[in-house]
C-alpha cells in the first residue's frame, strides 16, 4: 500500500490527528497561533456530520467540550497562554468530575498578551498547575509536525482511557511549520473508542475510588442517568463532605494517572549510551539540541539527549536512571526556568545546567553548542 | 404529552434529600413547578438534561432524577450548548441564578440568546447572591440592601427579560414564586418552544436579601412578589411613576419566525452530505 504522505501545517496536523481519532466535536475561540486548529477543523468537521463552533469565549469553549463530552462526543478545543488563562477553572471541572477531553496549547511567549506570534514553552507548569486544588494532568509535547498528528490520537486514546483533560502543548514554531507527514488509515493506529459501562443503569456509579479500574463515561442520553458536579463527590456522583470520601477522591485523581505512569510515559533517547553530558529538551526545542549535539560530537564531546514526549507526568524515573551514570545535565528550554525545576528533583546525584532563553526566537544549535562546551570544560 | 398520573417522587432523588435550601426559599416552589412541567411536556427522565452553575439556585439539579450536570459558575449555558449541538434529540434546561446568569455568566447569556438555540433557561430571580450571604447581585434593585451596599445600591439594575429579548431570545417570560401555577404554564409554554426561552422568576430569598430590606420573613417577600407584579396587558395602560417599583410578568415577547440554531446547523449538515 502506498504511504499517503503529505506537507502539511502543526496545526493542521493536530486537526488531521483529531479527526483520525474520531474527533465529534470542537469549540473554540481565535487565538493566535492556534487559530488554524480551529479553521481547518471549521472545514473538515461540518463534511463528515460533525459539530464545530466557535463559543463566545475561551471560557465558553471549554464548557460547550465538556457538555458534549458528557453527551459521549470525543471533543477537543484549542488555544493559546492568555487562552489557556482562562480555560483553567473548566480544566479544574474536567479533572474533578472525569471527563474526557484534549485540550491543544500552542504556546507563545508571555506573560499576559506577551508575544502573540513567537514562540516559546512558558506554560510547561502551569499545565501541571494552572488550575486550584490537587489533581494530576496529563500533558504531551511533540516536537515536529508529524509527531503532532500521532501525538493527537494518542492524547484522544489517553483522555478516554483515563477519563481526563489531557494537554497537547505544542509551540508556535511547531504550530507553523510546514513538514512532511505520513497520514496513517485508521486501521493502522490504535483508537480507544469511549466504552459503555457493563452494568445495567439502576446499577451504574460514575465513578469508582477503590477498584484501581476507571469506570467508563456513560454518554448522557442512552439512560444513564446521574449527577455531575464540581463539589468533591462520593463514587454515585453526589456530593459529600465525609472525610473518607474527600481523600479517596482526592488519592483516586492522582493514582489513577502515576500508578499507570508506564502506559501513559512517551519519551526518545538519543545517543545516551556513551554519553558524559545528558541534555534534557522537548519540543521544537529538542530539534536544535539534536544538531548542537552533532556539532558537539564532531568535537570530541560525547552528548546525549533525553527528550520526554509524555512530559506530565514527568519521567522522574528515567532521568533518575540516566543521571547515575551521566554527572552532567543541562537542560535547554524557552523559558526562564521550568522543566528544570524537576530534573533537579529527579537527577539529584548529577549536577544539573540550564540554558533558558525567551527571547521570541528559537533556541539555536550554535547557543545549544556553546553552553555544552561551557558545560564540559566545567 | 401526558399520559400518567403526576407524582413528585417519580421525579425526586430522594436519597439526596433534605435539600440545602433554607427553610421558605422560594428555590422549592420553582423545583416543584419545573416536575409539573416536565411531567406536562410528557418528557421521558432520559431525554432530559439539566445544567446549572453555582449558588443556591444551582443546587436544584442534584435532587431532581434527569442527566444533571452542575457546573462551575456562570457557565451552565456553554455546557448546554455543547451537549444540545451534539445530541439535538434531548431536551436542554439550565437553572441559574441572578448572579450566575447575568454577573459572571453575562456573556453566555446574551450568545445563547443571540444564537437562538432550542434550549431553555430558568433565571431564580432573588436580587442577591444568597449562597455567599447576600453581596448585591446585577438585579438587586435601586436603593436596596446588601453586604456589600450597606449605604444602598446606586447600579441600575438589569431587566433580565429585556435583556434577553434584546439579545435574540425567541420566548421571553416573568413569573414569580408566589404565582405557582402561572409559573407551571409559563414552564411548559417555554419548554415547548422552538428556540431560546428564558424565564425569570421573582423568586424569594428571606435570608440574604429579605432580612436587609424590610422583609425579613418569606410571607413578607411572598407579599412583596404578589404586589409588586403587575400582568404586562395592565402595565400598558400606566404611566412610568405608576410602574416604579414594579415589575411585569406575564408571556412578554414571543416568535416563530427566527431561525433555530441547533436545526439550522444540522440542516447545514444533511446539504453538505448531498453535496
Ligand atoms: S440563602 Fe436565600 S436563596 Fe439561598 S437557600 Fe437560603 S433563602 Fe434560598
Amino acid at each position: 500500500m502506498s504511504k499517503n504522505i503529505k506537507l502539511m501545517q502543526g496545526n493542521e496536523a493536530v486537526a488531521e490527528g483529531a479527526i483520525i481519532a474520531g474527533c465529534d466535536f470542537f469549540a473554540g475561540y481565535p487565538i493566535t497561533p492556534s487559530s488554524e486548529v480551529a479553521e481547518f477543523l471549521s472545514s473538515k468537521l461540518p463534511k463528515i456530520g460533525k459539530v464545530f463552533l466557535q463559543m463566545e469565549d475561551e471560557i465558553a469553549a471549554l464548557g460547550a467540550v465538556l457538555g458534549a463530552a458528557l453527551g459521549g462526543a470525543k471533543a477537543i478545543t484549542a488555544t493559546s497562554g492568555p487562552g489557556m488563562s482562562l480555560k483553567q477553572e473548566n480544566i479544574g471541572y474536567a479533572s474533578m468530575c472525569e471527563i474526557p477531553c484534549v485540550i491543544v496549547n500552542v504556546m507563545r511567549g508571555g506573560p499576559s498578551t506577551g508575544l502573540p506570534t513567537l514562540p516559546s514553552q512558558s506554560d510547561i507548569m502551569q499545565a501541571k498547575w494552572g488550575t486550584h486544588g490537587d489533581h494530576a494532568i496529563i500533558a504531551i509535547t511533540p516536537s515536529s509536525v508529524n509527531e503532532s498528528l500521532y501525538e493527537t490520537i494518542r492524547a484522544f486514546n489517553l483522555a478516554v482511557k483515563y477519563r481526563t483533560p489531557v494537554l497537547l502543548l505544542t509551540d508556535e514554531i511547531i504550530g507553523h511549520m510546514r513538514e512532511k507527514v505520513v497520514i496513517p488509515d485508521k486501521s493502522e493506529v490504535e483508537i480507544i473508542d469511549l466504552k459503555l459501562p457493563d452494568v445495567p443503569p439502576e446499577k451504574y456509579n460514575p465513578y469508582n475510588y477503590t477498584s484501581g479500574k476507571v469506570t467508563p463515561l456513560a454518554p448522557m442520553g442512552e439512560g444513564y442517568r446521574y449527577h455531575v458536579t464540581g463539589l468533591i463527590h462520593g463514587e454515585t456522583g453526589f456530593p459529600s463532605q465525609k472525610t473518607d470520601v474527600i481523600q479517596n477522591a482526592e488519592n483516586w485523581l492522582i493514582d489513577k494517572i502515576y500508578k499507570n505512569i508506564k502506559d501513559i510515559e512517551k519519551f526518545e533517547e538519543f545517543m545516551t549510551g556513551d554519553a558524559d553530558i545528558l541534555v534534557v529538551a522537548y519540543g521544537s526545542t529538542s530539534r536544535s539540541v539534536r544538531q548542537a549535539i552533532s556539532m558537539a560530537r564532531a568535537a570530541g564531546i560525547k552528548v546525549g539527549m533525553f527528550r520526554p514526549i509524555t512530559i506530565w507526568p514527568f519521567p522522574e524515573e528515567q532521568i533518575s536512571n540516566l543521571s547515575k551514570k551521566i554527572k552532567k545535565v543541562l537542560v535547554v528550554e524557552m523559558n526562564m526556568g521550568q522543566i528544570i525545576l524537576e530534573v533537579q528533583r529527579a537527577a539529584c546525584g548529577s549536577k544539573v545546567y540550564g540554558l533558558h532563553v525567551t527571547n521570541g526566537e528559537p533556541i539555536t544549535p550554535d547557543q545549544i553548542f556553546a553552553k555544552i562546551k561551557e558545560v564540559s570544560e566545567n | 404529552m401526558i399520559k400518567t398520573k403526576f407524582n413528585y417522587d417519580y421525579y425526586l432523588r430522594k436519597n439526596t434529600l433534605p435539600h440545602i435550601w433554607c427553610p421558605g426559599c422560594g428555590d422549592g416552589i420553582i423545583l416543584k413547578a419545573l416536575l409539573r412541567a416536565i411531567h406536562k411536556c410528557g418528557y421521558s427522565k432520559d431525554e432530559v438534561v439539566i445544567t446549572s452553575g453555582i449558588g443556591c439556585a444551582s443546587r436544584l439539579p442534584g435532587y431532581v432524577d434527569f442527566n444533571t450536570i452542575h457546573t462551575t459558575h456562570g457557565r451552565a449555558l456553554t455546557f448546554a450548548i455543547g451537549i444540545k449541538m451534539y445530541k439535538p434529540k434531548l431536551k436542554v434546561i439550565t437553572i441559574s441564578g441572578d448572579g450566575d446568569a447575568l454577573a459572571i455568566g453575562g456573556n453566555h447569556f446574551i450568545h445563547a440568546a443571540r444564537r437562538n438555540i432550542d434550549m431553555t433557561l430558568i433565571v431564580f430571580n432573588n436580587y442577591t447572591y444568597g449562597m455567599t450571604g447576600g453581596q448585591y447581585s446585577p438585579t438587586q434593585p435601586l436603593d436596596s440592601f446588601a453586604t456589600t451596599t450597606p449605604f444602598g445600591s446606586i447600579e441600575p439594575p438589569f431587566d433580565v427579560c429585556n435583556l434577553a429579548q434584546a439579545a435574540g431570545a425567541t420566548w421571553v417570560g416573568r413569573s414569580t414564586s408566589y404565582h405557582a401555577v402561572q409559573l407551571e404554564k409559563f414552564m411548559v409554554d417555554a419548554l415547548t418552544h422552538t428556540g431560546f426561552s428564558v424565564l425569570d422568576v421573582i423568586t424569594n430569598c428571606h435570608i440574604s436579601y429579605g432580612r436587609r430590606n424590610k422583609m425579613k420573613s418569606p410571607v413578607e417577600m411572598i407579599k412583596y412578589q404578589k404586589e409588586k407584579a403587575i400582568p404586562a396587558r395592565s402595565a400598558e395602560n400606566m404611566s412610568p411613576e405608576e410602574l416604579t417599583g414594579r415589575f411585569k410578568t406575564g408571556v412578554l415577547f414571543e416568535t416563530k419566525d427566527n431561525p433555530e440554531f441547533c436545526s439550522e446547523y444540522h440542516k447545514k449538515l444533511e446539504l453538505l452530505k448531498t453535496k
